[in-house]
C-alpha cells in the first residue's frame, strides 16, 4: 500500500510539474516588456484537479483494474467476419462499390464535398503508389514525396515555359517521376531498412530544397502560379477560353457554372485513381509482383535463386515513383499553383500513416485510411492545431488496438487447381 | 576421366585473421553425387558460400565447365546454374508451396510489363507452363495436396522437400544442398536420399551435398571430400574414406 501511495503522490506531482509551467503560466507583453502572469483560476483549478485525478487513479490503479478485468466485456468481432472482411474476393466487391459510391459522389454532393472527394482521391493515389515500394517490397521511404514533387513541378514548368497542356504533361510527369526514383534508387537500394529510410528522407528534402532554391527556374518559394486546368478534348472549364479554344458550356450550350469545373477535376482524379488500381492489382499478379513479395521475405533466398535484387527494387522504386509523378501533376493542375512548401517531409509522413493505417499490401485499407487521414482534419477545423496531436494519438490507438492495420488484406494467392 | 563440371583449386577464405578455408581442391564431376563432410567448424559452408557467390574468395579459381566463375554476385552464378538450399530453410513462408515455385522461375517467364497488364496470349501461356512445370515438381516430391498451403505452415520435412523443388525450378545443373537432412526422421531422409537419387539419375543433375549423416552420405555419395579446420583432408570412394585413418581422427580425436 505505502508504494502504491508513494507512486501515487509522484505521479501527482508529475502532473502539476509539467502542466503548471506549460498550460499555468502565461507570458504577456507589457508596453516593451515580458511579464509572467498566472493563467486563469479556472485552468489552474483544472490542472489541480488532474493532479488529483491522477493521484486517485494511481492509487486505485489495481482494484480499478481488477474490477475491469471483471466487468461483462463487449463481444469482439468474431474472427470469422474478420477472416472475411480481408479476403481478397470480399475487397474487391467492398472497392467496387466504393467506386460505384465515388462515381455518384459528385452529383449529389456539394461543391465543397466533391473538393475534399479530389483531395483524397490524390491521397488514395499516393497511398497505393507508396504502398508497392514499403508494403509490397518492403523498403521503407521517407522521401516520396520528392516524387510527388518531381511530378507537380514537372507539369508545372512545361505549361509555365512551354504552355504544354495537362494531358500530354502526365505521361511525361510520369515518367519523369519514374526516372528520378530510377537516379535516386540505383544507388541507394543496396542499403537496407533504417539506412534506407534515413537515406530516402534525404532525397525527399534535396528535392525539395533545390526546388525552393533553383529561383531562376522554378520561382524559388513563391512557386509557379496560374497553370492551366485539365481540359476536356481542348474544352475548358473556365469562363473565358484562351485563344483559339472553345468552353465547355458554350459548346453544350449550358450557362456557365463554376461547379462543373470541380467536378470535371474530381472525375479526373477518379479516372488516375482507377487506372492506378487496375494497373497495380495486375502488378500482384504478375512475376514481378511475386518477386517482390519474395524479396520482402528472404533476399538471400532471392539471390540464390538467379533474381537480381537490385533490378527488382529497382522496379519497385521506379513503377511507386511513377504514380507519385501522376499524382504529382494532377496536384498542380487542381491546385494551379506550387510551392516548395507542398512537398515537405510531413506529406509523406501523412502517405506513410495511410499506408500503415490502411494496412499494408490492401488496397481498400488504404482507401479507408487516406479518407479518414484526410476528412478527419477537414472536418475537426476547429481543432486544427491539435491536428498532429490527434495523428499521432490515432497511430498510437492503432498500433495497439490493430498492428496489421484498418482492413489488412490475404494476399491473392495463386490456386493450383486439380 | 571427362572435364569436371565443377573445378576448385586453391580456394581460400580470409575472415580477418582467420583463415576459414585454407586451400581447397574439389574435382566434380557431371551427374554424381559429391559429399563434402568434415567435423562442425570444418568451413564446408563458408566453400559453399563462396561456390555460390555469397562470399567472394580471398583467392583461387572456380571453374564451371572450364569458365572461371569466383567473384561473381550470386544471382550471376545462379543463372549459370549452380543454386542451393540453405542450413536454416530458407522458403517465402507467407506465400503458397506453389507460388514458391512459381518466383523460382521468374527468370524463364514472361516479365514484360506491357504483356503481364493486358495479359496477352504469350503472357497466359507462359504462366500456363509456369504453372505445369510447378505442378511436375510438387508432384515429383510429393506435395502435389499440399500446393495451397503456405509454405511456413508445412511440416519441416517437407519445407526441406519444397526448398529442393524450388531449387529444380532454376533448370539448374549443379544443385548443392547445405545439411538436407538436418532435423529430418529416419524416414523423410530415406524419402531424400531417393529424392537425391532421383535429381541425378533422371534429371541428369549433379548434386553437391554437405552432411553429417553418415549413413546418408556413404550410401549415396559417388565421391566424398573431407575437410578439416578449413583445410582439404582426405578424398576418394566412400570406402576409402571410411577406412582413412586421418578421417577417423579428425572425427574421433587422437586415441
Amino acid at each position: 500500500m505505502s508504494r502504491s501511495l508513494k507512486t501515487a503522490f509522484f505521479s501527482a506531482l508529475l502532473v502539476l510539474a509539467v502542466a503548471y509551467p506549460v498550460l499555468g503560466l502565461k507570458l504577456t507583453t507589457v508596453g516593451i516588456k515580458l511579464e509572467v502572469h498566472n493563467a486563469s483560476p479556472t485552468l489552474l483549478w483544472t490542472i489541480a484537479g488532474c493532479a488529483l485525478l491522477m493521484f486517485v487513479w494511481q492509487l486505485l490503479r489495481q482494484r480499478i483494474g481488477a474490477a475491469w478485468d471483471a466487468a461483462p466485456k463487449l463481444p469482439r468481432v468474431p474472427s470469422q467476419a474478420s477472416d472475411f472482411l480481408t479476403l481478397p474476393s470480399t475487397q474487391r466487391w467492398i472497392v467496387l462499390g466504393l467506386v460505384m459510391v465515388a462515381l455518384a459522389w459528385p452529383f449529389f454532393g456539394s461543391r465543397g464535398a466533391v473538393d475534399i472527394a479530389t483531395l483524397i482521391l490524390i491521397y488514395i493515389m499516393l497511398g497505393l503508389g507508396l504502398n508497392i515500394v514499403v508494403g509490397l517490397a518492403g523498403l521503407l521511404d521517407l522521401g516520396y514525396v520528392g516524387f510527388y514533387a518531381v511530378g507537380a513541378y514537372t507539369y508545372a514548368l512545361l505549361s509555365h515555359y512551354y504552355g504544354l497542356g495537362f494531358w500530354v504533361c502526365l505521361p511525361l510527369a510520369g515518367l519523369m517521376a519514374a526516372f528520378f526514383g530510377f537516379i535516386l534508387g540505383f544507388p541507394v537500394l543496396r542499403l537496407r531498412g533504417d539506412y534506407l529510410a534515413i537515406v530516402t528522407l534525404g532525397f525527399g528534402e534535396i528535392i525539395r530544397l533545390l526546388l525552393r532554391n533553383m529561383t531562376w527556374l522554378t520561382g524559388g518559394p513563391n512557386g509557379i502560379s496560374s497553370i492551366d486546368k485539365p481540359t476536356l478534348f481542348g474544352l475548358s472549364f473556365e469562363r473565358k477560353a484562351a485563344e483559339g479554344m472553345q468552353t465547355f458550356h458554350e459548346y453544350f450550350g449550358m450557362a456557365y457554372n463554376s461547379v462543373n469545373k470541380v467536378v470535371f477535376l474530381y472525375l479526373v482524379a477518379l479516372l488516375l485513381v482507377l487506372l492506378t488500381l487496375f494497373v497495380i492489382n495486375r502488378l500482384l499478379r504478375m512475376p514481378i509482383g511475386r518477386a517482390w513479395e519474395a524479396l520482402r521475405e528472404d533476399e538471400i533466398a532471392c539471390r540464390a535463386l538467379g533474381m537480381n535484387p537490385t533490378i527488382i527494387k529497382l522496379s519497385a522504386f521506379t513503377l511507386g515513383a511513377t504514380f507519385a509523378g501522376f499524382a504529382g501533376s494532377f496536384f498542380a493542375a487542381r491546385q494551379g499553383l506550387v510551392t516548395p512548401e507542398s512537398f515537405t517531409f510531413i506529406e509523406s509522413a501523412i502517405i506513410l500513416a495511410i499506408v500503415v493505417l490502411g494496412g499494408m499490401g490492401s488496397q481498400l485499407g488504404i482507401m479507408l485510411a487516406a479518407i479518414v487521414m484526410i476528412l478527419l482534419p477537414e472536418l475537426m477545423r476547429e481543432f486544427s492545431e491539435y491536428r498532429m496531436l490527434m495523428f499521432g494519438a490515432l497511430m498510437v490507438l492503432m498500433m495497439i488496438w490493430r498492428p496489421q492495420g484498418l482492413l489488412p488484406m490475404q494476399r491473392p494467392h495463386l490456386e493450383l487447381k486439380p | 576421366m571427362s572435364q569436371p563440371i565443377l573445378e576448385v583449386s586453391g580456394l581460400c577464405m580470409r575472415f580477418g585473421g582467420l583463415l576459414a578455408v585454407n586451400n581447397v581442391a574439389l574435382q566434380v564431376q557431371e551427374k554424381q553425387v559429391v559429399s563434402m563432410i568434415g567435423p562442425n567448424g570444418a568451413g564446408k559452408t563458408t566453400v559453399f558460400n563462396c561456390l555460390t557467390g555469397f562470399y567472394k574468395p580471398t583467392a583461387g579459381s572456380i571453374l564451371l565447365d572450364g569458365v572461371a566463375i569466383q567473384g561473381l554476385p550470386g544471382h550471376q552464378i545462379a543463372r549459370k546454374g549452380v543454386v542451393r538450399t540453405f542450413q536454416n530453410v530458407r522458403l517465402f513462408k507467407d506465400m503458397t508451396a506453389v507460388e514458391n515455385l512459381l518466383v523460382a522461375q521468374h527468370r524463364h517467364l514472361n516479365t514484360n510489363f506491357l504483356a503481364g497488364l493486358f495479359k496477352t496470349p504469350n503472357f497466359r501461356k507462359s504462366e500456363r507452363e509456369a504453372m505445369a512445370f510447378a505442378t511436375y515438381w510438387l508432384d515429383q516430391v510429393n506435395l502435389s495436396e499440399f500446393a495451397n498451403r503456405p509454405a511456413g505452415t508445412l511440416a519441416y520435412g517437407q519445407q526441406r522437400r519444397l526448398e529442393i523443388a524450388r531449387c529444380m525450378m532454376t533448370r539448374p545443373r549443379i544443385i548443392m544442398l547445405d545439411e538436407p537432412a538436418a532435423g529430418l526422421n529416419p524416414r523423410e531422409t530415406d524419402d531424400l536420399k531417393a529424392l537425391i537419387g532421383l535429381l541425378r539419375d533422371q534429371h541428369n543433375v549433379t548434386v553437391l551435398l554437405i552432411e553429417h549423416d553418415m549413413k546418408l552420405v556413404m550410401s549415396i555419395s559417388d565421391h566424398i571430400f573431407v575437410i578439416n579446420q578449413g583445410a582439404p583432408l582426405a578424398e576418394g570412394s566412400p570406402l576409402q574414406i571410411r577406412d582413412n585413418p586421418d578421417v577417423i581422427k579428425a572425427y574421433l580425436g587422437e586415441a
